[in-house]
């Protein structure tokens, strides 16, 4: 948003807050040790604010609960704003001198006001009035967010409000002060640096950009295509118009991660070739053509980035077992398939070659994270990291305000689709569950799925904690377990995704954002029926 | 800040700091058990007691603050006889396992016997003996062991925020245990087993795993985004234990699945073999309107839902396990034949946010570079 993808600050700066603007982020369950920071900074007397569809565990600590409806965040962001405006509680200084567009910007929150604000999200406008407040008067408030925010068709737009409320602030480029997106795995932040993503290469660098192109074909050597390939949700769709004929997935699940699960099986069936490589046969294994064993993180050496940007050594402890092999040797072995010579000495090597293309982990080496890991940007060996991002100044100069207008979700309860159902993840199980289901001791604690329905939308229902339910959306049904909860609103129900027998993506939309490409997973139109003969 | 002098060495520390805050300055050994740092001050085993010059009591350290021109003694005849009839006391109710505890060589009270020389105790009598209610799946709770130091229902507390344990009943029957001494339910961090100081709490997955010998190896968490630093315990090409050091970015707290999770690396479900399919992608292969068995969570006392031991995922009947050498054949001729007949750009790559930041950088070259083609994308969307 501001020039590069990730979290402002670090890990320890949490403690030191006085602010803490939790949205859309079950930190505790998904993130459970900045949990612990954070309730470490209340601890010590910062504030949280917490804004959440459902009463997650975060809001026992917090001061104030904004339970806006899924889908709303901008109309309660923009309130947010329009009190802080009102109340002149933006820094003038870092609007004047690092911003640009605040005058027309200022103009967008005219409607928001916190009466309009209660009634697109349902949240009180004294809360939306105390929480401006306190995000205002903050000396050190850091923002966190994560797949709540960015999960939806209007997910660029939730992450600009964000943007927008910390620079009208000035609420960036300080310590312990901040914009933190937390990322979901453990190596999503390094996936992303190192250019596994369709229109960028490493470190940013734009595949259209002019000069880009060339400077990665002289380092590689090797003539490259200079148009923007197509990201991961657009590649199920052209698989299944034919467009795509062949896919190689490394270390994914998109069977059960991926929205409308009846479409990407349909997707990859169409496929001529599918290669799955993984540790595990998961259900996107199942319709591969060919299956190549994996090792996992305990069997190999290398780095893992952290969500604050921080590289971290990974090291090899034990064997990986049968004929299994680390990912980048199957790589190097392929490419040699093709005559094209990709082989290192030790992994180190290609490391280096990503710090020579990409100056921000120029000062990388292995033996500098031998004991702790370091933060990019870090240009140079005597450089010592970089704990919070834009000190100063920000990469694109000076930062701009987007106006955003809220719009609702892709789709919506109805009379025939009553219920809005959100979907996440929870402590115990990791995202399709292909490693944690595999855990007896966890799988004992968190067996099965469950939907969290309000008790007295379970009452209309008819349903009882433990009983069967059927879950229908336009896309599909599954059958699940009741579990009665005060956590969601009335009318909000919540499934995690991480059960194959009760599959959440079964139900949820394909619906995208326009310019993220990121699938509507939090929020879609379902319906409830009790299931009368409980199954088996 | 405050000048003080402790054995004669003058240390100055923070206002407000304990006298044993300016003790572990100076690095002079002194025993604690219930002492942790990051924890509010307890001062339940007596074991940190020093003399101060004019105060006629020995004080425990880590609950007295550091005073200007105090003059503090941390070792004396006097001093050492306290602490060895204390840690008697500790002892005299203690089960006498070590050669089968969990803890035994990695144990604060075994330690401090074997420092203090204690063999045979002086001081007999009633023994503590528990119901054990164990039915969770990641902590052992041997309470007979407990020698309430506390430290588990502060950090359960103070650093968690659950609360899921306390102190009940008095006396003899002091105990910590859930409400209403029921079985523990709750987040299964397991920072209490890490700070445990007595094998009363220790990982069921680690029983009679080894003690001894483990090749340790530092390395990062496989699950979420945090980063957090964990150590695996390896013991012949196995994991056997996973914990996380004080002074790395997570202070060594873990999460249940970080420091309980590992299971998956030896899991036999793991695949060996490259496969090829053999058999025509069949739509009943995979019966995704299959139905959740209802029965209830663990949290409701059962052991419902999927039984570990009936829980394998899908036969992989369609395949045939091939060499290396074959697979790589195969799949470089089927992916130049699509290259050819509908150019680069039919070809896709999805790379992993779970495989390091190398094998991405591999992954996105091998398709920019040799494929041909900028559809690389992972799933930061998911």
């Amino acid at each position: 948003m501001f020039g590069s993808g990730a979290m402002t600050n670090s890990i320890p700066e949490i403690e030191n807050h006085d602010i803490i603007f939790v949205i859309g982020s079950n930190t505790t369950e998904t993130h459970p040790i900045i949990g612990l920071k954070m309730k470490k900074a209340v601890r010590r007397g910062a504030e949280l604010i917490v804004a959440d569809p459902r009463k997650i565990d975060l809001v026992r600590f917090s001061s104030v609960w904004l339970q806006q409806r899924p889908g709303t965040d901008v109309a309660l962001l923009n309130s947010i704003m329009h009190v802080i405006v009102k109340e002149d509680l933006i820094d003038k200084k870092f609007i004047m001198e690092r911003t640009e567009g605040f005058a027309s910007f200022k103009e967008s929150l005219l409607a928001y006001t916190p009466e309009e604000g209660e009634r697109i999200t349902g949240v009180s406008r004294e809360d939306i009035i105390k929480a401006a407040f306190l995000y205002g008067n903050a000396v050190r408030p850091g923002i966190y967010y994560t797949m709540g925010i960015t999960q939806h068709t209007h997910g660029t737009e939730n992450v600009y409000a964000i943007a927008n409320l910390a620079l009208m602030t000035g609420n960036l480029g300080r310590e312990s002060t901040g914009v933190n997106p937390l990322r979901g795995q453990n190596n999503v932040q390094g996936a992303t640096d190192m250019g596994c993503i369709p229109d960028f290469y490493l470190g940013y660098q734009k595949v259209t950009m002019p000069g880009i192109r060339q400077k990665f074909e002289k380092a590689w050597g090797i003539h490259l295509s200079d148009t923007p390939g197509l990201t991961a949700t657009e590649m199920t769709r052209a698989a299944l118009e034919g467009k795509i004929k062949a896919l190689y997935i490394m270390g994914e699940n998109p069977v059960l991660s991926d929205p409308d699960m009846n479409h990407t099986i349909q997707a990859l069936k169409k496929l001529d070739f599918l290669v799955v490589q993984d540790i595990f046969p998961t259900e996107t294994a199942e319709l591969a053509d060919v299956i190549l064993p994996a090792a996992c993180f305990a069997e190999k050496d290398g780095t893992f980035t952290n969500t604050a940007r921080m590289v971290q050594r990974v090291r090899k402890a034990v064997e990986p077992p049968g004929d299994a092999k680390e990912d980048s040797l199957i790589i190097v072995e392929l490419a040699k398939r093709f005559g094209v010579d990709m082989t290192y000495d030790i992994i180190e090597d290609v490391f280096r070659e990503a710090g020579n293309l990409w100056p921000a982990l120029a000062g990388i080496n292995y033996r500098r994270i031998a004991k702790n890991g370091l933060q990019w940007p870090c240009p140079t060996h005597d450089h010592p990291g970089t704990p919070y991002l834009f000190k100063g100044a920000f990469p694109r100069g000076k930062a701009t305000f987007t106006a955003v207008q809220f719009r609702p979700s892709d789709e919506l309860p109805d009379h025939e689709y009553p219920f809005l159902l959100s979907t996440g993840r929870h402590l115990f199980h990791y995202h399709t569950g292909s490693m944690t289901r595999r855990v007896d001791p966890i799988n004992r604690v968190s067996p099965c799925a469950y939907i969290e329905i309000h008790p007295e939308d379970a009452q209309t229902l008819n349903v009882r904690e433990g009983d069967a339910v059927r879950v229908s959306s336009r896309r599909g049904t599954i059958e699940i377990m009741v579990l009665v909860s005060g956590r969601p609103a009335k009318g909000v129900v919540f499934i995690p995704f991480h059960y194959r027998e009760a599959a959440a993506n079964v139900l949820t939309n394909t619906a995208l954002d326009p310019i993220s490409k990121i699938p509507e997973l939090k929020a879609c139109a379902v319906r409830i029926e009790r299931v009368e003969t409980s199954p088996k | 800040m405050v000048t003080l002098k402790i054995d004669g060495q003058k240390v100055t520390v923070r206002k407000l700091s304990t006298i044993l805050d300016a003790v572990r300055k100076l690095d002079i050994p002194i025993p604690t058990l219930c002492h942790h740092p990051e924890l509010s001050p307890f001062g339940g085993c007596r074991l940190c007691l020093v003399e101060i010059n004019g105060s006629p009591k020995p004080v425990a350290s880590c609950t007295t603050f550091a005073r200007n021109g105090m003059d503090v003694t941390t070792t004396s005849p006097r001093l050492e006889k306290l602490r060895k009839t204390t840690l008697e006391l500790i002892l005299s109710d203690h089960p006498k396992d070590c050669m089968v505890c969990e803890r035994a060589g990695d144990c604060k009270l075994q330690e401090l016997a074997y420092f203090y020389g204690i063999r045979e105790n002086r001081f007999g009598g009633e023994q503590r003996v528990y119901e054990k209610k164990d039915n969770n799946p990641f902590i052992a709770r041997d309470m007979e062991k407990c020698i309430l130091c506390g430290q588990c229902v502060r950090i359960c507390d103070e650093i968690q925020g659950v609360g899921a344990i306390d102190f009940a009943y008095r006396g003899l029957r002091t105990k910590i245990c859930p409400p209403f001494e029921n079985d523990l339910n709750c987040e299964f961090c397991g920072q209490c087993v890490a700070v445990c100081p007595t094998g009363a709490l220790t990982g069921k997955m680690w029983d009679q795993k080894g003690r001894q010998n483990f090749k340790e190896v530092d390395t990062v968490c496989p699950y979420c985004g945090c980063g957090c630093n964990i150590t695996l315990h390896i013991w012949r090409n196995e994991v056997r234990r996973v914990s996380s050091k004080e002074e790395t970015l997570n202070e060594g707290w873990l999460c249940a699945k970080g420091r309980f999770g590992y299971g998956f690396i030896h899991s036999p479900d793991r695949l060996k073999k490259p496969l090829i399919r053999t058999a025509p992608k069949d739509i009943s292969a995979f019966p995704i309107h299959q139905t959740n068995p209802p029965l209830p969570p663990f949290t409701k006392g059962g052991r419902g839902g999927i039984h570990p031991s009936s829980f394998s995922l899908h036969p992989l009947s369609s395949f045939k396990e091939v060499s290396w050498d074959e697979a790589f054949d195969y799949i470089a001729n089927r992916l130049k034949q699509i290259k050819e007949n509908y150019g680069p750009d039919a070809i896709g790559g999805l790379s992993s946010a779970r495989c390091t930041s190398e094998e991405n950088y591999l992954f996105q070259k091998f398709f920019r570079a040799v494929i041909g083609t900028n559809n690389i994308d992972h799933c930061a969307r998911y």
